[in-house]
């Protein structure tokens, strides 16, 4: 199998062979996904919610760090697409990291998996592993260090295209921690790419990364200035361990300027929705009213991002 | 290789309405396969004044040739608007060949329930089956040479045509 060495997610037809990251993908392929997405979403919704198109294929959840929610939705995925899962949880020693996530992927190649789904704290993990398996072997990133979690960006893209439908007239706005957040890299990719014309990043200068603007941002420090007239508010998760990198003085304060209220959500347009890639952390990136409130689209998102990972397989494992 | 030239498909069309009217009734749910067969089924379910909203189906995540080709790209959501527990079924299809779409179009449609039966109407019936599957109501058998294939188009002004393409 022949991969582009600049971009090996892709084969000498330009189709997708490994999902790693948004960035590097053309339009095209991402529209695909998103249209075959919305045929899986009918599936979903049906009295047998399965198809057979991944019938006799082991996909391999191969997760260095832990997760409950996308390993369960990319799981339900696959046995939905009749593929036989099987879920590792490893535990990785740092000392040991390159070598050991290598020898595992050859371990479990010489069974016979015919996808890995990998999750990796280390942020090219994917990359490395799909570098190394057998090229019938399929590779999909599920978030790889502060670097890309494109199945999130994607979902969010569906979710964003079922209430609005055209991309291409929005005014999008990013809440929160940036600086460490692969689902921020991946929308901020996915927006761009598909056209969307205004982007604003909103967060504290300290969880801002150096140079944002060259992705074709608009930064924001103020959340009220930044969410005057936005269609979509996209809040990413505070992680906790941030806190203690004196990067925040507390949750409480970061709720204060960057929280998202229902008095700062009104600055947005009327018909504006709300999202979030999940867990919530109620009371520090969001209020319980606006989680729970009539702008929320948390929990489709949840509903299509399975849809979203029935999409990305099976376009794979046909490639 | 010149064959015979290619029927209307508007006759076609007239005279399949004809043959189904006595046979398909109004609670019948009549289901066109895309992209040709939901044109089909849509002119159909007007003409024969079937209640039952219109149902469509792409067989994409059904094919059998999933594993040398790969996903179709541009698959279209499958709507069934109907039970189709206990109900007969009228599959609708442009071109009847080998009977692989129609196989993976049975599949399907048991994914979503029982049905009491399914009958199966084709426009043009070109032979050459690969498995044991029987149109009910077909507009015309026609042959043609081998590597020629036959394809329905809808003009802008709704109006259907069979065009002949050469490998």
């Amino acid at each position: 199998m022949w991969l582009d060495p600049s971009n090996p997610q892709l084969n000498k037809n330009g189709e997708l062979h490994h999902l790693l990251s948004i960035e590097g993908l053309p339009a095209n392929v991402l529209w695909q996904i998103l249209d075959t997405a919305r045929s899986f979403v009918g599936v979903t919704q049906r009295e047998v919610k399965k198809v057979p198109l991944l019938r006799g294929k082991a996909v391999f959840n191969l997760f260095f760090e832990p997760s409950t929610r996308t390993r369960t939705t990319f799981e339900i995925a696959a046995k939905r697409l009749s593929a036989d899962v099987i879920n590792l949880a490893i535990n990785v020693s740092s000392q040991t990291k390159g070598e050991s996530v290598l020898d595992t992927v050859a371990n479990l190649s010489a069974m016979q998996a015919d996808m890995f789904i990998v999750r990796h704290a280390a942020s090219g993990a994917p990359y490395l592993i799909a570098r190394h398996v057998a090229p019938e072997i399929h590779v999909i990133n599920a978030g790889d260090g502060r670097h890309a979690h494109p199945t999130q960006g994607l979902l969010d893209m569906f979710t964003i295209r079922h209430y609005k439908e055209n991309l291409s007239n929005l005014r999008v706005a990013i809440v929160g921690d940036i600086l460490h957040s692969r689902v921020a890299r991946s929308q901020i990719h996915a927006l761009t790419t598909l056209g969307c014309p205004e982007i604003r990043v909103i967060g504290p200068r300290t969880l801002m990364p150096s140079q944002v603007e060259s992705l074709g941002v608009h930064v924001y420090e103020d959340m009220r200035q930044g969410l005057k007239g936005v269609d979509v508010v996209m809040m990413l998760r505070l992680q906790s361990e941030r806190m203690q990198g004196a990067l925040l003085p507390s949750a409480q304060e970061f709720f204060k300027y960057y929280g998202l209220t229902e008095d700062k959500l009104a600055l947005a347009r009327p018909d504006a929705i709300v999202l979030h890639p999940g867990p919530m952390n109620r009371g520090v990136e969001i209020d319980s009213s606006v989680a729970d409130g009539a702008h929320s689209v948390i929990l489709p998102q949840v509903t299509f991002g399975i849809a979203i990972r029935m999409a990305v397989m099976s376009i794979l494992a046909g490639n | 290789m010149p064959g015979t030239p290619l029927p209307d498909a508007e006759e076609l069309l007239a005279a399949l309405t004809d043959q189904m009217r006595s046979h398909v009734g109004p609670d019948c749910g009549l289901i066109g396969i895309h992209t040709g067969g939901v044109w089909l089924a849509e002119r159909l379910h007007h003409a024969l004044g079937i209640k039952v909203p219109l149902g469509t189906l792409d067989v994409s995540f059904y094919r059998d040739d999933y594993r040398k080709i790969g996903l179709h790209r541009d698959v279209k959501p499958s709507q069934l608007p109907f039970d189709v527990e206990g109900r007969h079924l009228v599959l609708v299809d442009d071109v009847l060949y080998t009977g692989r779409t129609i196989r993976a179009a049975l599949n399907e449609l048991f994914d979503y329930g029982r049905p009491a039966s399914i009958r199966l109407a084709a426009l043009v019936d070109r032979g050459g089956r690969e498995l044991p599957i029987a149109p009910q109501f077909v507009g015309a058998a026609i042959t043609l040479a081998p590597g020629q294939s036959v394809e329905l188009q809808r003009a802008g002004s709704g109006r259907l045509a069979l065009v002949l393409h050469e490998a």
